[in-house]
């Protein structure tokens, strides 16, 4: 079980984690029709949407309730009806969610009651859906600030029911997808829950509104991304499958309006915790088997694990991620052998972090995961993309995972989830350990230099 | 054939310093020490393979193979001999034959052209060329080029004459070495010579095995003046011939070169092992012996017996630290490496049991030693065919193989953990250091945590988990064939386990069937 430790220092140095709002922020864009809504300065908002358009390479709708000095001391309310006035007026969402920020909530405004007054004066706004979490920029990171808008968009949109009421759609289920997911992997548990012949309803799903495609025409809200009707159909959902502890909350908060059973998958990367999904969607469709590709593909991850334990066996990783990441990546390594020498992880909130397979885990920044790197002698950096930096310094190969990935391509289409992306990941580390191949020297050994006489001189003039 | 390789090959086979060629007929010896190929039941390296092999760590060399693409092609940069200086032997040169220039004889011209080319390119010291078989067979006279080449530009062209089809890789190791003999060895002095120079010969410095050992030279005084070919400079081989001892290591594919520096120069040769703490330690007390006895000062036998005592008590402190992880592990040892004996010894005090070894390649003094050491014969076996091997680690009768590339996926897809010994291996095990890092190669395979994990059931194999009681139907068509799975007809599991035996009775109360087992795949329909 690994401690967690918080360093005693004041100062922060390289920020490992990104904001709250900006999590939930991703999570309402996987809504179809939406356009989150910062209550807050703009610049919050600016800086947030800069990140989420470098890291996805899209043109990502956010809005903010731009609260100046007037507002800031008077009150919001105004401006969270302006903000949703002008946004039915130009992009016309489905869909608007709302994420405090620390500027309103140091303010301590009560946006839960300002906003049910709102909507119950304007009934003009019927047509759209509205939620509100509450994501401090000062309480957590992405992570929280993910499921706090997953919790909220639950509680907003998932109906209360009578369970003598109830009308069970044996094979829908709902799939909650945690922030560590990318649009990738979500695609890819969907594909193994469909494989089974269930039909998952996917809360948040950026699968379909992030994944980076062209759409024909040009809209000022998301892509595509969770139906709002399925949202309300997820009451008749047989089960709840949840990827990530962080989405127990919304969860429990689905099992309690719902009646529906759910069960927490911590980790889809690796075996084992892939078998534990598997053998559950075997259950629910109570088959004995599993379709052959499923078969073949568990298969060919043992073969994959044969070949690369070679190369991760006994490798020093150091991972620095939000703690389902943190916990999912540093498993599956630590499963085939690897050592965890150096875990930093961003929030406190999520339990997972005393199950990581490292002595301890510490909740800090890059410098924090830079400076213990280099004192545990890591050989590998597992963080997102400003750790190249650290990178760099150490002369040591990164892995970029997590948010943001701003310097590479194609951060939406990585997938180590399910038994096909877990090879994938098995085999990107082993390449990565591979390219660092270190030819011998004699000095590796402690061994003297040939004698200079043996060195054969070229007789040409080169000049 | 040219009479002169004809010639050449029977010299080679005729070797008064092997035990197993003296005690044959005068008509066996004529047929050689390879046994007859099987065609269909092949697999080893052809004589230029060995050729190759023997000759290419020596490293600022030009390796040269008049070849069509498929001998350079299909086999350069493959192995793992390390160098300290010029990484010109990691280039593949070859002439590349086509067929013009086959039917048309082109390939002297070509060759010489090639010859210049290389020597105008990278200005080695020397071009060694290779012969194949397609010029060996066309005519192709390799040493008339190298001859005129040599002339011409003042760089030493060396043919090497051991084309594929003349037989096995060990023939092609001893050819290279003639090759050596006849144009190398003694064309250089060296600046001065010392009582403790020494040749090393049939070692390739595979991932710096040669380093492993050389800082235990070095603190004794010992230069390595000759070697053939481990991290060799072509000046290196061309002074062999004023070195005072020659070690053979691990191999007789050499013995060739060993014994004609001793009948040509009068340097004697000893067989050793650097692999193995006390044939490490027997192989430094045997060189310190010879060389005193070569003029070397008499201190060296004292100081050469603290640097053992001194590396020994360490090595086995590093060592015991290990025992807890691999005691009463059983290894199944399937080499030809019959000189690893001591390797065995140091694995066996450390509380490991080898259940069982090959001795395929082994001579009956070799067994004679295996005995010895593991105080039986019952363990001994030639071959085991792969599938046997794959029956044996299944049924878990060991928990490790200690093998050669081609068993590793026999091990792996048994689920059994794998050492690499072999000299395709990537780290490096020789000397006293390296007998740690085989023990940790040891310890990292043996207790890696995948192994529980993978040997464990797949979910299929398991009983149903319970989520509920109830079993959904299916629903609708098939979107590709259009079937129906509407009242598709309930068909039990196939393996009925508690969890699913209550599931008839959930699933029956809503009509419901359960699916052709693995007949369909949602995913692909």
């Amino acid at each position: 079980m690994a401690k967690l430790t918080h360093p005693k220092r004041a100062l922060s140095t390289n920020p490992l984690k990104s904001s709250a709002p900006l999590g939930a922020a991703l999570a309402y864009l996987g809504i179809e029709g939406a356009v989150p809504l910062f209550h807050g300065s703009q610049g919050c908002t600016a800086f947030a949407m800069v990140h989420l358009v470098r890291h996805f390479k899209e043109a990502v709708p956010l809005q903010t309730t731009a609260m100046n000095e007037v507002s800031t001391i008077l009150g919001g309310a105004e401006q969270i009806e302006e903000a949703i006035e002008n946004l039915r007026k130009k992009s016309n969402p489905r869909f608007i969610g709302i994420a405090s920020t620390a500027l309103t909530e140091t303010r301590g405004e009560d946006v839960v009651g300002e906003l049910r007054e709102i909507v119950t004066r304007r009934t003009d706004f019927a047509d759209t859906a509205i939620v509100y979490a509450s994501t401090p920029d000062f309480a957590g990171g992405l992570e929280d600030g993910w499921a706090r808008a997953v919790e909220a968009i639950v509680e907003t949109l998932v109906p209360s029911i009578d369970p003598v009421f109830k009308s069970t759609n044996p094979r829908q289920v709902n799939l909650l997808c945690g922030s560590a997911l990318t649009p990738a992997e979500i695609e890819e548990i969907v594909r193994l829950i469909r494989a089974f012949g269930l039909e998952p309803i996917v809360l948040p799903d950026l699968s379909s509104s992030l994944d980076g495609h062209v759409s024909e025409n040009w809209a000022g809200t998301s892509l595509g991304g969770t139906r709002l009707d399925d949202i309300g159909r997820m009451v008749e959902s047989a089960f709840t499958l949840a990827i990530g502890e962080s989405m127990r909350p919304a969860a429990k908060l689905i099992e309690d309006r719902t009646f529906a059973p759910y069960r927490i998958f911590q980790s889809v990367t690796g075996l084992k915790p892939v078998d534990a999904l598997v053998r559950t969607l075997m259950g629910l469709s109570g088959q004995q088997d599993a379709p052959p590709s499923v078969k073949r593909d568990r298969a060919r991850l043992i073969d994959a694990s044969l070949d690369a334990h070679f190369h991760i066996g006994g490798l020093k990783v150091a991972v620095a991620a939000d703690p389902d990441l943190l916990f999912a990546l540093s498993s599956c390594l630590s499963g085939l052998g690897a050592e965890i020498v150096t875990a930093v992880t961003t929030t406190t909130a999520n339990g997972i972090t005393e199950r990581v397979p490292a002595e301890e885990v510490v909740v800090g920044d890059l410098g924090d995961f830079e400076h213990l790197a280099s004192g545990t002698g890591a050989q590998l950096l597992v963080t997102h993309a400003h750790g190249r930096h650290a990178a760099h310094r150490l002369h040591l190969p990164l892995l970029r995972a997590g948010f943001p990935i701003n310097d590479r391509l194609g951060a939406q289409d990585i997938c180590r989830v399910g038994y096909r992306g877990t090879r994938a990941f098995l085999y990107e580390i082993a390449n990565i350990v591979l390219a660092q191949h270190h030819r011998a020297k004699p000095e590796d050994f402690g061994a003297a230099p040939i004698p200079e006489e043996f060195e054969h001189v070229p007789q040409i003039a080169t000049h | 054939m040219a009479d002169a390789l004809k010639n050449k090959i029977a010299d080679v086979f005729d070797e008064p310093a092997c035990g197993t060629n003296v005690s044959k007929s005068e008509q066996q010896r004529k047929k050689g020490c390879a046994k007859p190929l099987t065609p269909g039941a092949a697999a080893g390296g052809c004589a230029f393979d060995g050729a190759k092999i023997a000759l290419q760590p020596i490293v600022d060399v030009a390796h040269l193979v008049h070849a069509p693409l498929a001998c350079e092609g299909n086999g350069w940069d493959n192995r793992g001999a390390a160098s300290s200086g010029s990484e010109r032997y990691r280039t593949g040169f070859t002439t590349d034959l086509t067929e013009l220039d086959i039917v048309m004889g082109y390939g002297e011209k070509k060759l010489f052209r090639a010859i210049r080319e290389v020597i105008g390119v990278e200005q080695p010291p020397a071009v060694f060329v290779y012969s194949t078989c397609v010029p060996a067979l066309i005519g192709d006279d390799i040493d008339a080029v190298c001859k005129a080449a040599t002339a011409k530009f003042g760089t030493p062209c060396i043919p090497i004459n051991a084309p594929g089809y003349v037989g096995s890789k060990n023939l092609g190791n001893k050819l290279a070495g003639e090759a050596m003999l006849d144009h190398v060895i003694g064309t250089l002095e060296p600046e001065e010579c010392t009582p403790y120079d020494i040749n090393i010969v049939g070692d390739y410095n595979l991932s710096g095995e040669l380093w492993q050992v050389k800082p235990l030279l070095d603190r004794l005084g010992i230069r390595i003046l000759g070697s053939m070919s481990a991290d060799a400079r072509y000046r290196q081989v061309a002074m062999m011939h004023r070195a005072k001892v020659t070690m053979m290591v691990c191999s007789k594919a050499l013995i060739n070169v060993a014994r004609k520096l001793e009948e040509r120069h009068g340097i004697p040769f000893f067989e050793g092992s650097f692999y193995g703490i006390s044939d490490t330690s027997d192989a430094l007390r045997t060189m310190c012996r010879m060389l005193v006895e070569r003029g070397a000062d008499e201190d060296l036998l004292d100081r050469c017996e603290t640097l053992i005592a001194e590396e020994e008590a360490k090595i086995w402190a590093e060592l015991n630290a290990y025992r807890p992880k691999v005691e009463g592990k059983k290894v199944l040892l399937y080499t030809g490496g019959h000189k690893s004996w001591s390797v065995v010894a140091a694995l066996q005090e450390l509380g490991m049991e080898v259940i069982g070894t090959s001795v395929r390649k082994a001579t009956e003094e070799d067994k004679e030693r295996v005995k010895e050491i593991m105080q039986t014969d019952a363990h001994m076996f030639d071959n085991m065919a792969p599938k046997d091997m794959y029956r044996l680690l299944k049924e878990a009768g060991a928990d490790v193989l200690m093998s050669g590339g081609r068993s590793q996926f026999v091990a792996l897809k048994a689920k059994v953990p794998w050492v690499d010994v072999n000299q395709e291996k990537h780290e490096p095990y020789a000397g006293y250091m390296g007998m740690l890092d085989l023990v940790r190669a040891i310890d990292r395979a043996l207790n890696n945590p995948m192994w529980a994990d993978l040997r464990g059931p797949a979910p299929w194999d398991e009983p149903l988990p319970d989520l509920g009681g109830y079993v959904p139907p299916l629903r609708g068509t098939c979107p590709v064939t259009n079937a129906s799975t509407e009242g598709a007809t309930p068909i039990p599991s196939v393996r009925v386990t508690q969890a699913s035996a209550e599931r008839p009775n959930a699933a029956a109360g809503e009509g419901i069937g359960s699916f052709v087992s693995s007949q369909t795949d949602f995913e692909d329909c």
